[in-house]
C-alpha cells in the first residue's frame, strides 16, 4: 500500500478509517457507493443490499450508511450510544468461499492485528421482522467487544435467497474508538491532525444529537408522521401496482425502487413514532407487520425487474 | 481392525449446538453401522469451534454375506411363474433350485448367498447420507451452489471433509465420497490464527496430536479443564477464588480451539453494585469469570477471561480490550442500579396498571392488588404477621420495572429485596421479594420465614386459580405458564413448613377477585384433584408409593395437603407390614365379593348387620374388631395421629383372616347370606377410616 499521510491512518482519524475500509472492499472487486438519500434504521435498508440481494445476478458492493435509531437518542450524554450513527455495510453475492478470511484482512488494513488481538465470531442470528429477513451468522468479538455482525442472508423480503449474499456490518465509531484508543465517541479525532487543526466528532455531532434527542423524544410532530405513514404506504402499494409492465402479466415490473423508497420512508416514520412512545405494545406488531408487508411486496416487485431477475 | 475417522471442518459452530452436535454424530454413524451388520468396538465423539470430529475404532473390514432362501413356485407351475422366478433369483435353471415339501405342495426353492460389501464401500454410501440429513436445530445455505435447490445446508459453511478407514497397521484409506461439491480427504487446518496451515493426517491418533501441536485441543472436556485450571491458578496466584461456574465454562469451552485464561481487573467502585449484578454483567455479556476474595466471601475487583490465542504480547492488548468493555458495561450496570435506588419502591406501581398479565386475567396492577389481599388471608394461617405480609406482597413485583431487571431479568426478586433493603423495610418484606418466587423447581429451596411463605403461596394460587377461571390448564407437555411448577411449589411450601392450610377455602377466596367467572363449585375440586396429581408425581419421583395418593384423596374432602401427605405416610409404612399386607388383601377380597354378589343382586348391602343373625363365633370375633378398630382408629386420625390409626387397622387382620377361613358367605339361607355381606361391607367400611383401600395398587 502507498505510504499514508500520518491524518489519514485509520488510526488517527476516522475518515481516514472510514477510506482505509473502502479502499480495502474496493480491491476485493466490490463497487463502492454513497450513502443511500434517505433515513434508515440500518444499512441493510439500503437498496443495495435490501434488494440486490435478491436474484440471481453476482453483487458485490461496499457503502457507508448513516443509520438513524430515534429511540437511541441520549441527548449527546452517552459516551457512546447516539441516535444517527455510521455503519460499513458490505455485501457480496454468492458469499464467496473466503469471506471470513476476507473480514480478517479487512480488520487488518484499519489496524487490527489478529496475532495481537482475540478474535471470535460467537453465534448471532440475525433476524429483521420489518424487512421479512433473516440468516444466520455471527457477532465478530475483538478483545471482548462486538465489532462486526457477520450474516449468509436466507431470506429477504420475504424471498429465499439463491444464491445467497454474505453480508458484514462494521459499526464504525466504536471501530474507531477502538483502534483510537478513545471512551468517549465525540473524542473521536474525526480528521486526523492536532492542534487548531482538529476536528473531533463531537464537533461535527454532538449539537444533532442533542437537537435531534429533543426532537425524537419531545416535539417530533406525531399527527403528521401518523399521516405520513399512511401516505408512505399507500404511495408504496400505489406505485407497486402501477409498476406492472403492461401485458406482462406480472411477469415485469417497473418500479420496484420508487416502491420500495416508500417502504424506507414508512419504517423511519415508524421508529419515531415508536420513539414518542405514541405506539402501544399490541399496535407496535402491527406495525411492523405493515412494513414487513411493504418491504414483501418490494421484493416480488424486484425480482421481476432487471436486476432482480433471472438472465 | 480398521478405524474410522471423519472430520467435518466448517466456519464457527454456535457453542451451544457443540456438544449435542457430536453426540448426534456418533449415533447415526453408529447406529447405521450396527444395521448394515459392522459391529465396531468404540466410537467417540469431539467438537470445536471450527470442526466435528468422530472416531469409530474396530470396525470389521468386510459386512457379513448373506444367506437368504427364496420360495418360487410349485412343481409344475406354468412356465411364466417359473421363467418370473429364475429372473428375479438369478438362477440359469431350475437344477439350481432347491425343492422343498409342505402341507401345500412341493415348491422351488432358491438361495441367494449375498456376499457382504467392504466396509469402506457401505462408509461411503452412509456417510453422505448422514451429513445432508444432519439434525442442525438451525441450519443454512451458503455460496455459489446455494442458486440451485437441494444444495447440502449445514450449520455454517461446510469447508472440507476428513474420512479415512484402515487397520492401525497400514497407511488408511480415504473413504471416498463428495458433498455439494466437498470431495473428502486427509487434509484438515490448524488454529484460525496460530497456525492456519493444511495438516495432512491419516488416523485418529494422529489427527489428534497434530492438532495439539497446531495450537487445537480437540476435546471439549480437556479445553474446559485446561479453563478451569489456569483461572483457578491465576486468581489463587494472587490470593483470590475463582467464582467456580461449569455451565460458563462449558460455554466458553465451546468458543475456543486453544484456551487461554487471563486476568484482568477493573476499577474497585463498581463494588458498590451488588456481587450479583457484577456477576451477570460480566458474565452474561463477556463471558467471563469472575473472582471472590476468601477473606470477605466478596467478590473482588479482578475477572478472568478465556482468549484463543497466545498473542504475541502476552496477552497485554486481549486484557487491556476487554478491560475496556467491562469497564463500559459496569458503568451502565452501576448507572441502572443507582437510578433504581432514586425511586421508591411503591413509586413503580402505578405503571404496572398499564401492563398487561393477561388479556383475560388484567393488569399487573390487579393481579398485585389479589396477592396483597390473598396474602392478607393467608398470613394468620401460617404464623405471619397480616401487615408485613401485605407489605411485602404490595413490593414483591415491584422490581420487574428496575433498569437492572431490565437488563438481566435472571435478578428479579433479587433487586427488589436490596431495594427494599435500601428503602428501609422490614427485613421480613424484603425477604419475600426474593423469596416468593421460591420454589422454583424440585431442587430448589423453600422459603421458612412465614411472611415470604404468606406471598409465595398467595402468588402461587392467583397464578393457579386465574388460569383455571380463564380454563388455561397444562396439557400434555404444554404447559406455558408454569402452572405444574407453581403447584408443586404451594404443596412444597405446605409440606416443608408442616402448615395447616385449607387449600380448598383459599382457592375459593382468590376465585373471588378474579375477574371473570368460574363455576365456584367445580373449579377448586378441579383445582384440588391438580394438586393430587402433582403430588404423585412427586412422591413417585422420590421413589415413594404413588398409588396411595389417590386412596387418601378418594376418601373426599381431603383438602389438607399436609395431612394427606402424613397419612399417605403412614398408609405406606403400614402397607409394608405383614399386617397391612394381609389385612389389604383381605380387604380386596371382601370387595369383590361384594362386588359379585352386589352385581348379581342387583342392590347394594349397606347397613348394620344383625348381631342376631351371627353363626359362627368367627362372625362375631370380626363384628367385635370392626367395632373395636373404627372407635380406635376413628380417634385417632381425629387426633391426626395415622400411625396409631394404623396399628388399631392390624387388629382387625386375624379377624379377618379366620372368618374368611372358617365362614362361607353365600350361605344358603337368605337371612344370613345377607347378614355376611353386610359384614364384609363393614370391613370397607372400617378401612375407609384411614384409605380406600380400593384404590390401592397390589
Amino acid at each position: 500500500m502507498d505510504a499514508l499521510p500520518a491524518h489519514m491512518r485509520p488510526e488517527r482519524s476516522f475518515q481516514g478509517f472510514i477510506l482505509a475500509l473502502q479502499r480495502f472492499w474496493a480491491e476485493q472487486g466490490c463497487v463502492i457507493l454513497q450513502p443511500y438519500d434517505m433515513e434508515m434504521g440500518a444499512g441493510t435498508f439500503h437498496p443495495a443490499t435490501t434488494l440486490r440481494a435478491l436474484g440471481p445476478k453476482r453483487w458485490n458492493a461496499a457503502y457507508v450508511q448513516p443509520s438513524r435509531r430515534p429511540k437511541d437518542g441520549r441527548y449527546g450524554q452517552n459516551p457512546n450510544r447516539m441516535q444517527h450513527y455510521y455503519q460499513f455495510q458490505v455485501i457480496m453475492k454468492p458469499s464467496p468461499p473466503n469471506l471470513q478470511d476476507l473480514y480478517l484482512k479487512s480488520l487488518a488494513a484499519i489496524g487490527i492485528d489478529s496475532s495481537l488481538h482475540d478474535i471470535r465470531f460467537v453465534e448471532d442470528d440475525w433476524e429483521s421482522p420489518t424487512l421479512g429477513a433473516w440468516g444466520l451468522g455471527w457477532e465478530c468479538w475483538c478483545d471482548g467487544m462486538e465489532v462486526s455482525q457477520f450474516t449468509y442472508f436466507q431470506q429477504v423480503a420475504g424471498v429465499e435467497c439463491a444464491p445467497v449474499a454474505g453480508e458484514l456490518t462494521y459499526g464504525l465509531e466504536r471501530l474507531a474508538m477502538y483502534v483510537q484508543g478513545v471512551d468517549r465517541v465525540y473524542d473521536l479525532n474525526f480528521n486526523g491532525r492536532d492542534g487548531a487543526d482538529k476536528v473531533t466528532y463531537g464537533d461535527v455531532f454532538l449539537q444533532a444529537e442533542q437537537e435531534y434527542s429533543r426532537h425524537n423524544f419531545e416535539y417530533a410532530d406525531t399527527t403528521m408522521l401518523f399521516e405520513q405513514f399512511k401516505m408512505a404506504e399507500d404511495a408504496c402499494r400505489k406505485y407497486l401496482a402501477a409498476g406492472w409492465k403492461e401485458g406482462s402479466n406480472q411477469k415485469e415490473h417497473l418500479m420496484a425502487l420508487p416502491a420500495y423508497d416508500q417502504c424506507i420512508k414508512a419504517s423511519h416514520v415508524f421508529n419515531l413514532l415508536d420513539a414518542r412512545g405514541v405506539i402501544s405494545v399490541t399496535e407496535r406488531q402491527s406495525y411492523i407487520m405493515r412494513v414487513r408487508e411493504l418491504a414483501k411486496a418490494c421484493g416480488e416487485a424486484w425480482v421481476h425487474t432487471e436486476a432482480g431477475r433471472a438472465v | 481392525m480398521p478405524d474410522l475417522l471423519l472430520e467435518l471442518f466448517s466456519e464457527e459452530i454456535p457453542a451451544r449446538m457443540q456438544a449435542k452436535a457430536a453426540d448426534d454424530l456418533r449415533r447415526l454413524v453408529t447406529d447405521k453401522l450396527v444395521a448394515e451388520g459392522l459391529v465396531y468396538e468404540g466410537a467417540k465423539a469431539f467438537a470445536t469451534p471450527r470442526r466435528l470430529a468422530l472416531t469409530v475404532h474396530g470396525i470389521p473390514a468386510r459386512q457379513p454375506d448373506l444367506k437368504t432362501e427364496r420360495r418360487g413356485p410349485k412343481i409344475g407351475a406354468p412356465d411364466a411363474a417359473v421363467q418370473g422366478f429364475l429372473k428375479a433369483t438369478g438362477l440359469k435353471s431350475l437344477d439350481e433350485a432347491k425343492i422343498q415339501s409342505d402341507p401345500k405342495g412341493d415348491f422351488y426353492i432358491a438361495l441367494i448367498e449375498k456376499p457382504g460389501s467392504a466396509a469402506i464401500d457401505v462408509l461411503a454410501e452412509i456417510l453422505p447420507v448422514i451429513i445432508r440429513t444432519f439434525p442442525w436445530p438451525k441450519s443454512m445455505r451458503w455460496g455459489e451452489r446455494s442458486a440451485k435447490s437441494g444444495s447440502l445446508s449445514w450449520v455454517r459453511p461446510l469447508h472440507s471433509i476428513i474420512a479415512t478407514f484402515g487397520p492401525e497397521t497400514e497407511e488408511p484409506d480415504v473413504v471416498k465420497f463428495s458433498v455439494d461439491g466437498i470431495e473428502t480427504g486427509q487434509t484438515t487446518f490448524g488454529h484460525r490464527f496460530m497456525a492456519p496451515a493444511a495438516i495432512s493426517v491419516r488416523r485418529f491418533e494422529d489427527y489428534e496430536a497434530k492438532l495439539k501441536a497446531a495450537k487445537v485441543v480437540l476435546d471439549p472436556q480437556a479445553r474446559k479443564d485446561i479453563i478451569l485450571e489456569d483461572a483457578k491458578e491465576l486468581a489463587f496466584a494472587q490470593g483470590f477464588e475463582l467464582v467456580e461456574d461449569q455451565v460458563l465454562a462449558d460455554e466458553v469451552a465451546g468458543l475456543v480451539e486453544w484456551p487461554v485464561a487471563l486476568m484482568g481487573s477493573f476499577d474497585e467502585e463498581f463494588l458498590s453494585i451488588p456481587d450479583e449484578v457484577i456477576r451477570a454483567t460480566i458474565r452474561n455479556n463477556q463471558k467471563c469469570f469472575v473472582v471472590s476474595d476468601p477473606k470477605t466471601g466478596k467478590l473482588t475487583n479482578k475477572f478472568i477471561l478465556t482468549a484463543n490465542i497466545e498473542a504475541t504480547d502476552g496477552g497485554k492488548t486481549i486484557i487491556a480490550g476487554n478491560e475496556r468493555v467491562i469497564r463500559a458495561r459496569l458503568s451502565d450496570a452501576k448507572f441502572f442500579y443507582e437510578t433504581d435506588l432514586k425511586t421508591n419502591l411503591e413509586d413503580r406501581l402505578k405503571k404496572f396498571s398499564q401492563i398487561v398479565f393477561h388479556e383475560k386475567l388484567g393488569t399487573q396492577a390487579e393481579r398485585i392488588a389479589r396477592i396483597d389481599r390473598l396474602a392478607a388471608e393467608i398470613a394468620p394461617l401460617v404464623g405471619a404477621d397480616v401487615a408485613k405480609a401485605k407489605r411485602g406482597a404490595l413490593l414483591a413485583k415491584a422490581d420487574l420495572l428496575t433498569e437492572v431487571v431490565g437488563e438481566f431479568p435472571e435478578l428479579q426478586g433479587l433487586m427488589g429485596k436490596y431495594y427494599a433493603q435500601a428503602q428501609g423495610e422490614d427485613a421480613a418484606v424484603a425477604a419475600a421479594s426474593e423469596e416468593h418466587y421460591k420454589p422454583q423447581g424440585p431442587a430448589d429451596r423453600v422459603p421458612s420465614n412465614p411472611v415470604s411463605v404468606a406471598v409465595a403461596l398467595a402468588d402461587k394460587i392467583d397464578t393457579l386459580v386465574g388460569f383455571w377461571t380463564i380454563d388455561e390448564k397444562p396439557t400434555g407437555s404444554k404447559d406455558p405458564y408454569a402452572l405444574r411448577r407453581a403447584a408443586l411449589g404451594v404443596i412444597r411450601l405446605i409440606v416443608d413448613n408442616a402448615l395447616r392450610l385449607p387449600i380448598l377455602n383459599v382457592a375459593r377466596a382468590a376465585m373471588l377477585w378474579m375477574p371473570g367467572s368460574a363455576d365456584a363449585e367445580k373449579l377448586p375440586s378441579d383445582l384440588l384433584s391438580f394438586f393430587a396429581d402433582r403430588l404423585k408425581v412427586q412422591l413417585r419421583d422420590q421413589g415413594a408409593r404413588h398409588d396411595l395418593v389417590d386412596a387418601v384423596f378418594s376418601l373426599g374432602g381431603q383438602d389438607d395437603l399436609l395431612l394427606v401427605v402424613r397419612r399417605v405416610e403412614a398408609l405406606g409404612k403400614f402397607l409394608d407390614t405383614d399386617d397391612g399386607k394381609n389385612l389389604l388383601a383381605g380387604t380386596k377380597r371382601a370387595s369383590n365379593i361384594l362386588a359379585i354378589e352386589e352385581k348379581k343382586d342387583k342392590r347394594t348391602f349397606d347397613g348394620a348387620p344383625d348381631a342376631g343373625l351371627y353363626r359362627l363365633p368367627e362372625e362375631k370375633a370380626l363384628a367385635s374388631a370392626i367395632d373395636q378398630v373404627k372407635s380406635e382408629a376413628g380417634a385417632a386420625v381425629q387426633r391426626e395421629d395415622f400411625a396409631t390409626a394404623m396399628s388399631a387397622m392390624a387388629k382387625l387382620r386375624p379377624a379377618v383372616d379366620a372368618f374368611f377361613d372358617k365362614v362361607k358367605v353365600n350361605d344358603d339361607e337368605p337371612k344370613v347370606r345377607e347378614n355376611r355381606l353386610r359384614l364384609l361391607n363393614e370391613i370397607r367400611a372400617a378401612t375407609r377410616a384411614v384409605a380406600d383401600f380400593s384404590k390401592i395398587e397390589g
